[in-house]
């Protein structure tokens, strides 16, 4: 059984206190005692308290920052330069490249993560031996640090030593040193290598859900379309995907905000070149902000940034409330 | 046989044909530098690759922790350290702390959304969400301006710090999870026999939930383990942890592959016995407790 967890759901519990009262501590201690109210209040004040600290008020900071000229190395503090910054960023056709290189991965690298990842659950819905051994083993890839899965992607893919070019050169379609790609050093392959590696990694996440979603849908229903003799497609259609579908949007959702922050892969696998082919904007950022020093236009990015992130997570949400009614109306 | 039996047949041939190259693809890169870090130097690069005809050596392992390169002083050799037993240890001492601090922080945050009636609780339950979804790189900017005046860069208090209040709305929302599967009856039981508040929330809550604490507590140390950025742009030496360190040796002095996939494969190790251990858990892992089973 699937829950999504809805804390509105949670019965209060305030009235346990009333609870308390009837065990009759005497008057005089029950005075020292904490009450409810304070225990809820410093159970929660840290975490809080932390969180502005730590999120809240730098994201304030960079705010203001935004729309000043300050530099981290610069003597000088922050100038008011107004909206500058960010119209200094929607100017600067690199920048837009740079979102749509990140854009182009997003699409790529989830689409196909999805389409693998939901095939494969599809096919492990089967019972047979080893079944629970073999699922574990196929989500490891997405447990493991991302700079270590490019680094394990850098090596396998070079083009002079690499295990996967002598893969290819087994299929008789190139020589190894000689006619293989070039996986991290050339157009348009780099970024599909860039790619390659996400979905390596990324692909059991979308597994991992759609099994979960799968294995969710009761079996009468497939038991009904049978008696009456439905196809394996319209079962697949009407009873299988209306019913994953809501969670299989929150994959998506978590996937596309993550694949949209990729900063580890292109830093370690590709060095965002060849060029600027897999610079992703927040390698860009990280660049602008830690090596040109440019610190007013990078919180300006970063904001663009947080804004698309934020826009992504509505739209997807939006999606995810008309879905869970359709299938609960369906 | 008909042939519809015929046709299922083959059907779920080629499913477990599929499913068994998809072990093998999603399997190679692990088993390939698990193997690579065993080989000597001469065959690491070796074309066609030697997957098992060579003869295994553990000098990789020597070279992750001292250099390759023996100084000769004095006619006697001696090797350099390559600081990364200091950086391992970082990570091991960064995780470990954090975790206990966003653990302790979270179960008791959970406990007061799971059990008293908290004004606006859904909003600020989504608040705390809200704060893990923000790109690091985002974020990072003015944390490194606000570390850099509190003196805090490359100090463990510092990161400790951090990668605590990165946890948190994980660890927050994992435990709600766990927590709101507690019937609440046992405590008030136990608050029927004289226990505090307090006292039912440590001697029948806390034990209830420990398995849960358990799986929570391992999500978070993965999470710090694994983690890049902050650590590559907050740290330089003190308090930097092992993946910064594994980047930046690929590109000192050419990349000795050996040293770095026996280097990886140390590292990769725990991770990987870790996630065996909370299997069943990792649904809830991934989905911040949002999906259970």
């Amino acid at each position: 059984m699937v829950k999504t967890a809805r804390p509105a759901d949670t019965p209060a519990e305030g009235s346990s206190a009333g609870a308390a009262s009837i065990t009759a501590i005497p008057a005089r201690r029950r005075r020292f005692l904490l009450t409810d109210r304070w225990i809820a209040f410093l159970f929660i004040a840290p975490t809080i308290a932390l969180l502005l600290f730590i999120a809240i008020f730098p994201l304030i900071w960079s705010l203001y920052l935004s729309f000043t000229n300050y530099s981290v190395n610069s003597p000088t503090g922050p100038q008011w330069a107004g909206i500058q910054n960010y119209l200094n960023i929607f100017a600067d056709p690199s920048i837009s490249s740079f979102f749509t290189i990140t854009a182009k991965f997003v699409v790529e690298s989830v689409g196909l993560e999805f389409i693998i990842g939901f095939g494969l659950a599809l096919l492990l819905m089967k019972k047979f031996p080893g079944r629970g051994l073999a699922v574990t083993l196929l989500l490891t890839p997405m447990m493991l640090a991302p700079v270590v899965v490019g680094l394990f992607w850098k090596f396998m893919m070079s083009q002079q030593f690499g295990v996967l070019n002598w893969f290819i050169s087994l299929t008789g379609a190139c020589t190894v040193r000689v006619t293989c790609p070039d996986w991290l050093n050339s157009y348009p392959l780099t970024p599909w290598s860039m790619v390659i590696a996400d979905v390596w990694m990324w692909t059991p996440f979308m597994l991992l859900i759609s099994l979960a979603g799968l294995s969710a849908i009761p079996r009468y229903l497939y038991e009904a379309a049978e008696v009456d003799r439905a196809s394996a497609w319209f079962k697949f259609r009407h009873i299988t995907l209306p019913l994953v579908w809501p969670l299989l949007l929150i994959a998506l959702l978590f996937r596309t905000i993550d694949a949209f922050k990729l900063f580890d892969i292109p830093y370690v696998l590709t060095g965002a070149g060849p060029g600027d082919a897999t610079r992703t904007i927040s390698y860009h950022l990280y660049d602008l902000a830690f090596n040109q020093y440019d610190t007013g236009t990078s919180c300006a990015l970063a904001y663009i940034m947080l804004v698309i992130v934020i826009a992504i997570a509505n739209i997807y949400i939006r999606y995810l409330n008309r879905a869970s009614e359709t299938a609960r109306q369906g | 046989m008909d042939i519809s039996t015929v046709l299922r047949r083959t059907g779920d041939v080629v499913a477990y044909l599929v499913i068994a190259a998809a072990l093998v693809v999603f399997l190679f890169p692990l088993f390939w530098i698990v193997d690579t870090s065993f080989k000597p130097f001469s065959e690491v690069f070796s074309i066609p690759p030697k997957f098992f005809n060579f003869s295994p050596t553990l000098e990789n392992y020597k070279h992750v922790f001292v250099t390759n390169t023996e100084f000769t002083t004095g006619g006697t050799a001696s090797s350099v350290s390559t600081g990364f037993q200091h950086y391992f240890t970082n990570s091991i001492i960064l995780a470990a702390t954090s975790t206990a601090l966003a653990l302790a922080l979270g179960t008791a945050t959970a406990y007061a959304f799971s059990r008293f009636r908290i004004k606006g609780a859904n909003d600020i339950l989504f608040f705390i969400l809200s704060q893990r979804m923000l790109p690091p790189v985002v974020v990072i900017i003015p944390i490194f301006l606000l570390y850099r005046q509190l003196n805090l860069i490359d100090t463990y208090q510092g990161m400790i710090i951090l990668y605590t209040t990165f946890n948190l709305p994980f660890a927050v929302w994992m435990m709600k999870g766990f927590l709101d599967e507690i019937p609440k009856e046992y405590e008030d039981a136990a608050m029927v026999d004289g226990y505090t508040r307090l006292q039912a929330f440590f001697k029948v809550i806390i034990p209830q939930a420990l398995p849960g604490m358990a799986a929570t507590a391992v999500f978070a140390l993965i999470t710090v383990w694994n983690e890049f950025v902050f650590g590559l742009l907050l740290t330089s030496e003190v308090a930097r942890p092992a993946p910064p360190f594994l980047v930046s040796a690929q590109t000192v002095g050419g990349i000795d592959w050996g040293q770095i996939a026996a280097a990886s494969t140390i590292f990769v190790t725990p991770v990987i016995i870790f996630t065996f251990l909370v299997r069943n858990y990792l649904l809830r892992g991934v989905t911040f407790g949002a999906v259970r089973r």
